[in-house]
């Protein structure tokens, strides 16, 4: 069974049609990856899958769930955890105390909690700063852990994106152009990261610009183009489609990827 | 020592110079000052959680103040009330009312979010200045009693009153602080940040504004029957927009989302208004371009600028001693 599926997934912003009757799978344990022209769909896509547009038509169903009408933050405890372009962090703020929060919806305190900081407010506090280290130290950035966020380098700032996301225990997570902004050697690090991911059992899935670093490292690819679903398939299937090379790649892109 | 212990004993000190005050400073208008910055902080504590701390920035919390104030003044002269129980009254009355303008409120956002509670502030003083019967309208509400004496402690002087009003002000800076510092405290941060970012984290928005939007209307609440209990005299002129223009002002320029911005932005504006007292409406043509130089290079005021200044130390410190660290490891390579 497919870990998340999407059947006849649509989405239409009054007479426009940004995602369009789109079925698609993502099996658990693997690199999934979605590529297309800017504008075509991808991260609206992403937005219905976690739930910040009800979709017009179609399901969103995960592990067996059906999660097409679930809010966000609730798709989120069901363990799907997301990053956006923009990074979202707070400046002025320490890396850690970025990442705390992302623990947040594995616990249970409330405002009764924290005006009398009771056992459980104080237990829960360390296991929040516990997971936030952990992860910090998964993606590599303990050294920077008390660093402002606002003086840390842009790669930086997207491993702080990933540690949040992670910091939320999820099965699968979705990044949106994690590569954007970065240098190649960057890239091949992140590229690194999202393996070690998977083989801490965390599924991925990446929109991503970067053609070459996305034919290294997804097991599957689904390219959308102007909301429509026009081929899925491995990165070699995806090279040689005839569909893809005429519709989004053309000459170009692929010498770049030969 | 740690900064942790030297954060410590500088609040030990603090409160004890507050304590010994009024014992020392042998002067009524000043401790009476005073007293009155501790009621105003305690409002503001309450704007600055939904504002500083959740993004939030209400300008109906003046309207709130009055509400609590009132609600004091007419349970206690009009009902003849038990102090303590109409203020608790007063209190869970203003939460209410509070609760249910927010629940509306909050289905708005930015500057929609701060025009709606202005019109909301401004129909609080309008209904307050034009009820005449229940409220004494332009005229006002006289005859509040002093608080009811608790056991031994009584409360019908200026020094007593003090103590009492100290007493509130210390006890909604632990709240503030604890809630602050707290996971809760953590996710109202988080929203401030982004709010699609929040919702991603499992976090549910709207349940937790509206917590910071009640919790921010109870220290209004409160702040407002301190007041109705201290100045024992209300004119609708408290619901009024110069109010909550100047509890703003005294957020701002202390240093909003911060802890301290409160207590530093009230104090520091109300013993300089005092001193320019002299200049009287002329003041403004020194405040207005002070405020504005502020928000353009310390949008987070003085307490922020400060802590801005520890964190640029503390920065270069680490960086320091990082590269000390690379040094010797190189060091015991080539070694």
């Amino acid at each position: 069974m497919a870990f998340v599926e999407t059947k006849g997934l649509t989405k239409q912003f009054g007479g426009l049609t940004a995602v369009n009757n789109v079925d698609f799978t993502i099996e658990r344990g693997q690199i999934t990856a979605i590529i297309g022209p800017n504008g075509a769909g991808k991260s609206t896509f992403f937005n219905l899958i976690s739930g910040f547009y009800p979709p017009t038509s179609g399901k969103v169903i995960f592990d067996g769930q059906d999660i097409t009408n679930v809010p966000p933050h609730k798709i989120a405890k069901l363990g799907i955890a997301r990053t956006f372009q923009t990074t979202h962090l707070f400046e002025t703020s320490t890396v850690l105390d970025n990442v705390i929060v992302g623990h947040r919806l594995r616990t249970k305190s409330r405002l009764f909690d924290a005006i009398f900081r009771t056992p459980r407010e104080k237990r829960e506090e360390r296991e929040a700063r516990e997971k936030a280290m952990e992860v910090l130290d998964f993606v590599g950035l303990t050294d920077l852990a008390d660093r402002q966020v606002a003086l840390i380098s842009q790669e930086a700032k997207k491993r702080t994106a990933f540690a949040l996301a992670l910091a939320t225990d999820p099965r699968i997570v979705f990044l949106d152009e994690p590569a954007a902004g970065i240098n190649p050697e960057e890239t091949d690090g992140l590229a690194e990261l999202m393996r070690k991911m998977v083989d801490h059992g965390i599924t991925v899935c990446t929109i991503e610009h970067k053609m070459q670093m996305i034919m290294n490292l997804a097991d599957k690819i689904m390219v959308l183009n102007q909301g429509e679903k026009i081929a899925e398939g491995t990165p070699d299937e995806i090279k040689n489609d005839p569909v893809v090379i005429e519709a989004y790649l053309g000459g170009e892109a692929v010498a770049e990827i030969e | 020592m740690s900064s942790a212990m030297m954060k410590r004993i500088s609040i030990a000190i603090l409160i004890a110079i507050a304590v010994i005050f009024p014992l020392v400073v042998d002067n009524q208008y000043i401790s009476r000052l005073m007293t009155l910055s501790f009621i105003y902080i305690i409002a503001i504590y309450g704007m600055n959680l939904l504002a500083g701390f959740t993004g939030y920035l209400s300008l109906a919390h003046a309207g709130f103040f009055a509400v609590g104030a009132y609600a004091l003044g007419i349970f206690t002269t009009r009902y003849e009330m038990h102090f303590w129980l109409a203020f608790i009254l007063a209190i869970l009355f203003t939460t209410v009312v509070g609760a249910i303008i927010g629940l509306i409120a909050l289905r708005t956002r930015e500057h929609f979010f701060a025009i709606y509670t202005l019109i909301v502030g401004y129909l609080i003083y309008l209904i307050i200045d034009k009820w005449d019967e229940m409220t004494g309208g332009v005229r006002g509400l006289i005859g509040i009693p002093y608080p009811s004496a608790i056991g031994p402690l009584e409360f019908n002087n200026e020094l007593t009153m003090y103590y009492l009003n100290l007493f509130f002000f210390l006890l909604a800076t632990l709240v503030m602080a604890r809630i602050v510092h707290s996971l809760t405290g953590r996710t109202f941060i988080a929203i401030r940040n982004s709010e699609e970012l929040a919702q991603t984290l499992g976090i549910n928005t709207q349940t937790n504004k509206i917590t910071s939007f009640v919790i921010s209307i109870v220290f209004a609440g409160t702040a407002g029957a301190l007041y109705a209990a201290y100045v024992r005299f209300l004119g609708p002129d408290i619901a009024n927009l110069p109010m909550v223009f100047d509890f703003l002002m005294y957020l701002i320029v202390g240093g909003i989302g911060t802890i301290a911005g409160p207590i530093v932005g009230t104090m520091l504006i109300t013993f300089l208004t005092q001193s320019l007292q002299g200049l009287q409406e002329y003041r403004m043509l020194i405040f207005g371009p002070i405020l504005t130089l502020l928000v353009i290079f310390y949008p987070n005021g003085i307490v922020g600028a400060i802590s801005m200044f520890k964190m640029k130390f503390q920065n270069k410190r680490q960086e320091k001693a990082q590269n000390l660290q690379n040094q010797d490891k190189n060091e015991v390579k080539e070694g």
